[in-house]
This record gives C-alpha cells, structure tokens and sequence, in this order.
C-alpha cells in the first residue's frame, strides 16, 4: 500500500505577543522576548494509506479540526510537515467562499472552479451536483432564500462533485435531514469502496465504527492512541466518563481472539465475574438460540462503602453497535449504602429475541442511572455468545420480531386499473 | 529551481478558470440588485466633478495654463479624479483583501497569491470601465483623444499597482492591527488634498511646490493631467519612480505575508 499523506512531527502554535512592538519587531527581524508558543498540536506522526479509512476522535479541542485543517492546507504548521501525495478535497465546513446574492447553480459553478477545475469541466458535472443536491428548481434563485438544510445539500453535493484521491470531512455527516445524511453517508462510503482515501471527524460511534478501519484517538494535542476502531471507540468512551477524576483509570487489554477490550473505573467496586447461562438449566453457555431464556450473572465485589450501586448492561452486535442496554436504576432495584467486603450476584433474566450472529455484552457498574458521573467498573466484552437460528423461520436482521399474518381478500375491483 | 516551478505553474495555471470567475462574481456581487450596475462606479467621481466645478470653475478655469478648451477645469479635475479613484480604490481593495476573504482562506485551499491577482483583475476592469465611460463624457464636452492617449492603459496599470501594492502591505498588517482599516481611509483623505486634483500646482505659492515633490501620487495624478487635458507625455522618469516604488511594496508586502503566513488563518 502506498502512503497518500505522510504527517511527520508536525505541530501547530498559537503564538502570542506580549505587545503590539513585539510583533512588529518580528516582522522586521528585529530579536523580540516574551513571545509565547501555546502548542495545539505537537510531535505528530502517522501515515494514511491508499484506500484507507481513517477516523479521528477526541474531546472538544483536542485539536481535530487544526489537524484537519493543516492536512487540507488551509491552516499552516508551526513546525514540521504534511505530505500529499495526491488530490485532496475537504469538506470542513459547509457553504464555504458562498455567496448569498448568486443561484444556486452559480455559486455551484463557482465551488468547481475554486476546486481548480476548467470551465468545461464544471459545465460537464453541473447536472449531476443539481441532479444530487435535489433542491428543484431552487437551484436557479439565489441563495440567500434558500434554508441552511438546502445550502448544505449544494455544499455537499459540489464538494463530492468529482471523486477525489482523499476525502477530509469534518463532521459534515451530521447535517441536514435524516434523508440526506443517510444520501451523503452512503455517497461518502461509495467513495470509499471506488478507492477514496477517507480522514474523518465525527463524534458519531456509529458512523466511525461503520466506515473506518483505523481509529486515531487525539489527546491534548498528541496521538495518544490508534488502531482498531471498536478498540479505540471503547476506550474514548471509558475514558470520557469520569473526566476529572483522579482515581479513574482506563486499560486495555487483548482478550485470546485478539479482540481489545477495555476496562475502566475507580474500583470502589469490581465486576468479579460475567457469564451467561441457560435459565432452564443453570448451564453456562456459549451458544444460545433464537428465543431461548437467558440468565446474564454479574458477580461483583464491593472495596469500599459506596452511597448507590447500580448495574447495567448493554448487548452490542459485531460491529459494537448497540442492541439492547438498561440497568438497575432503570429496572428500580438501586442498591443504597452497600458495604466494603460484600459480594452482590445480579441475575438478569431475559428472553433471547435476537437475530443470528455474534454478540458481547459490556457491563458496568456506577452510582447514577449513566455511567458518565461515577463509574466504578466498566468492562467491554465482558462476555461473548453466540446465537443461531435452530428451530425458528428464517429472518433477517438483529432483532427476532416475529409477527402474524392475515391476508385479507376483497373481491377484485373494476374499472381500477391500479 | 526550474524542475520545483513547473508543477507550482501548472498548480496555478489549473485554477484560471477559478479567477475569471471570482473576477466575475466580484464585479457582479458589488452591484448585485442594482438596477443600473457598474454606472454607479462613475457616479461617485462624476458627482464630486460637478460639485467643484460648479463651485470652481469660474474661478479657477482662468487660471489652468496652457490649454484651450472651455472646459479646461472639469476635464483636469477629472483626469486627476481618474488616477485617484484607481489608485485609492485599488489601495482599498488590497487592504480588505485578507479580512473579507477570511472565510475563504480558513476554508478552501487554494493558491493564496490568486488573491491578489483577482483584486488586480477586478480593480482593472472597474478601472477600464471607469475611463470608457469619461472619455464618453470628454467627446460630449468637445474634448478629443490624441496620440497621447496610448498612454492611458500603462497610466492606469501603474495606478492600480501602487494602490493595490501599499493596500496588501497594510491589508496584512490590518488581519492583525484592525485599527490600520480604520485609519487608512483618514490619511487617503489628507493625501487627496495634498494632491493637485482639485487645484492645480501653479495657483499656490512657489514657497510650497517643493513640500509636493515629495508625494508620489501627485505625480501619477500629473500623468493622468498630462496625457489627457494637455495631450503631452507624461514624465518618463516620474513613472519609472511610481513603478519602483509599487514594485518595492510589493516586495515588501511579499515578504511580510512570508513571515506572518503560518499565523494569518489563526488571526482571521
């Protein structure tokens, strides 16, 4: 694979001056003192292959926007460098060098031009940006009375006119109406299958998770983590619970099947055990039917006295999507005041009304109804399972719905041809 | 050298449809829903023409040596309100430039250097607009084109070269010193009356011609009067000096953005 953006020690400063003469002074070479480099980002390093997708996550000024910026060229680096080895287009920020006062076709126009496409050749994708942004016969008033939704939808739609070698979006996917996100995501991801390199920041697990192979977390300006999305996606969530406290601790560890898993929590109380059983029989299983009862044990150990326990769980698909989650505080049964050295058992019981696949259960315990504020234990892929289809219909999908059917037949009509 | 120039030049040369038509835009988005469109740029000079020489004329006309036309005032007023709008215009639109582009400089990547270049192409057909419409109004007053004439395309370069050249040095200055936008326009208002535009040179005292040698723009507006109301040539050295002087702001104006580059996006 060959490497189509190469970031190599790369770093941004916001520099300030202690006055206006210093920074003059700077300009005409002049030595200045007192000026100061407050870094963003620094000492970056990775390397986006050809087809790759790439996601990239962090808290709110963890410094994605400025990395995707000096990747896209339009912020410059303080120090080190980007590579390009091929066309790159980014989509930053919508309706971006628009103006209001122009059609939607010209404003169209002109976004393929500023792309440094030949007049023709704008003329020649005009229909297809028209026939995408779906806007009717707005496309030919001024864009001043267009709604922001509909803006957006010529942005995209000009922005994705033409297939380029690397696609940068910044959170674009989270805009508009639910048909056009779905429109601009499925556009996005046909990109990607025609051999688009993808770089994208969204906040959206699931978009990540569905169109990433490579996840590079970003914290306090450094890569502190990358590599399998659902492994990195677990640990940015552990790790954004709990901000701030001092006792929280996030880890990861590779299970045998060379799956990450992460754990997290400040450990007033642990999750000792979690395994899965047949409720019939009490058997522990690994392999469950469509249908069948089901008892999820979680064996904790209390450490320390802790105002409120609640424990909760969330069976997630193969792709770590969410199916299914709830917890104690949800089901009424906090326990309050629990005391260091005890050792609840919670036996959750439910029917397996899934589809066939794999799955894996996360399970955590806290003190509130989230695990956001307190989380004393939280473990991803506590436990996994398997469900097949032995004695039900075929279906399809993750969810078992089964219905009933009545066919109800009324005598043909005349004369309706429909 | 060569080999790392070539696929710049060819960078560039990809986005020439990109600046005609920013170049269109720009001309279409200043009288966007105006009935009478680019006529509004000669109303403002034609305006101020009128005034003085309704004001004026009687006064003054008298006075202009060597001419022979009735109306030797307004013509000289006007050949000196040409040079001065192209090249305080000009002046004005550099010194936006960066600030009013902010959005698109934080956003889009493109060759920066196209931005200058746009202003220049914008700032000359308003220009070329500009001096269309008053030799129409030079021919309604009986006033001629001669020979000298041909000047007025390199006149009107130089212009909008000085304007453009002194306008990006303080335009990047202005992304990070605002007050600069707002203090520029108060100088451009004392230089315009240090200008022989509305006056000429010979009506004041000799004591202070000297103080007006030191003013460059009074020799561009002189090469304006020249070549217009007295149909002679210009002063050859006098615009090799404004030539020298637009090329080193604009060498300087280069080397700012170089040094200020990797900060101009954070400041916008």
């Amino acid at each position: 694979m060959s490497v189509l953006i190469n970031v190599e020690n790369l770093g941004k400063a916001f520099r300030t001056y202690p006055s206006a003469s210093q920074r003059i002074r700077s300009w005409i070479g002049l030595p200045t003192h007192g000026i100061k480099d407050l870094w963003v980002l620094r000492h970056l390093n990775f390397q986006v292959y050809a087809g790759e997708a790439v996601g990239l996550v962090g808290e709110n000024g963890a410094g994605k926007s400025t990395l995707l910026k000096m990747i896209a060229g339009t912020l410059a680096p303080t120090e080190g460098r980007v590579q390009l080895l091929g066309e790159v287009r980014a989509i930053l920020e919508l309706g971006m060098g628009f103006n209001g006062e122009f059609t939607g076709r010209e404003n169209a126009r002109h976004g393929l031009s500023m792309m440094g496409m030949s007049a023709e050749e704008a003329e020649a994708l005009l229909p297809e940006v028209e026939a995408f942004a779906e806007v009717g016969e707005y496309f030919d008033r001024p864009l001043r009375t267009y709604s922001s939704g509909m803006q957006m939808r010529v942005t995209f739609a000009v922005a994705t006119a033409r297939r380029p070698q690397v696609l940068i979006v910044d959170e674009a996917l989270a805009v508009g109406d639910a048909y056009f996100q779905h429109k601009s995501f499925e556009k996005i991801r046909e990109m990607q299958q025609a051999g688009t390199t993808l770089l994208i920041v969204s906040h959206d697990r699931g978009a990540i998770q569905r169109i990433c192979d490579r996840v590079i977390l970003l914290e306090n300006g450094q890569v502190s983590r990358e590599g399998d999305p659902e492994a990195i996606m677990d640990y940015y969530n552990a790790m954004l619970a709990n901000k701030g406290n001092q006792k929280h601790k996030v880890e990861s560890e590779q299970l045998d099947d060379g799956r990450i898993a992460t754990t997290s929590g400040t450990g007033e109380a642990t999750i000792h055990s979690v395994s899965l059983h047949s409720a019939e029989t009490g058997e522990p299983i690994e392999i469950a039917t469509v249908g069948q009862e089901l008892e999820l044990r979680v064996q904790l150990h209390i450490h320390e006295a802790i105002d409120q326990l609640v424990v909760g769980y969330v069976i997630k698909d193969r792709l770590r999507q969410d199916v299914f989650g709830t917890n104690t505080h949800h089901l009424d049964q906090v326990l309050d005041n629990v005391q260091a050295g005890q050792a609840p058992c919670y036996r959750f019981r439910f029917n397996c009304n899934l589809g066939e696949g794999s799955y894996s259960f996360s399970v955590a315990a806290h003190a509130d109804d989230t695990h956001v504020r307190h989380n004393y234990h939280w473990k991803d892929l506590a436990c996994t399972f398997e469900v097949v289809n032995a004695n039900k219909k075929r279906f399809l999908g993750v969810a078992w719905v089964p219905p009933t059917l009545v066919i109800e037949q009324s005598a043909p009509q005349t004369g309706d041809a429909q | 050298m060569i080999q790392r120039a070539i696929p710049v030049a060819r960078y560039w040369w990809s986005y020439r449809f990109f600046v005609h038509s920013a170049i269109r835009n720009d001309l279409r988005a200043r009288y966007a829903r105006s009935k009478l469109g680019l006529l509004w740029a000669l109303v403002q000079p034609l305006a101020m023409v009128l005034i003085y020489t309704l004001i004026l004329s009687h006064l003054l006309s008298a006075k202009l040596p060597a001419t022979n036309t009735v109306y030797a005032y307004p013509i000289y007023l006007m050949s000196g309100m040409l040079g001065w709008t192209l090249f305080s215009e000009a002046l004005m639109r550099g010194l936006g430039i960066f600030v009013e582009q902010g959005e698109l400089i934080k956003k889009v990547a493109f060759p920066r250097a196209l931005l200058p270049v746009i202003a220049f192409g914008s700032a000359t057909i308003n220009g070329a607009a500009l001096l269309s419409m008053m030799l129409a109004v030079f021919l309604f007053l009986g006033h001629w084109p001669d020979i000298h004439y041909l000047w007025l395309p390199v006149l009107i370069v130089l212009a909008l070269w000085l304007g453009l050249s002194i306008g990006l040095l303080f335009g990047l200055m202005n992304v990070f010193f605002r007050d600069i936008h707002q203090a520029v326009p108060v100088v451009l208002q004392f230089l315009f009356w240090l200008t022989p535009i509305v006056y000429a040179l010979p009506m004041l005292p000799p004591d202070y011609h000297g103080y007006f040698a030191w003013n460059p723009v009074a020799k561009l507006t002189a090469a304006f009067q020249d070549v217009i109301l007295y149909q002679s040539n210009p002063a050859e050295w006098h615009l090799l000096m404004l030539g020298g002087i637009a090329l080193a702001f604009t060498i300087l104006s280069a080397g700012l953005y170089l040094r200020v580059k990797h900060e101009l996006a954070d400041h916008l």
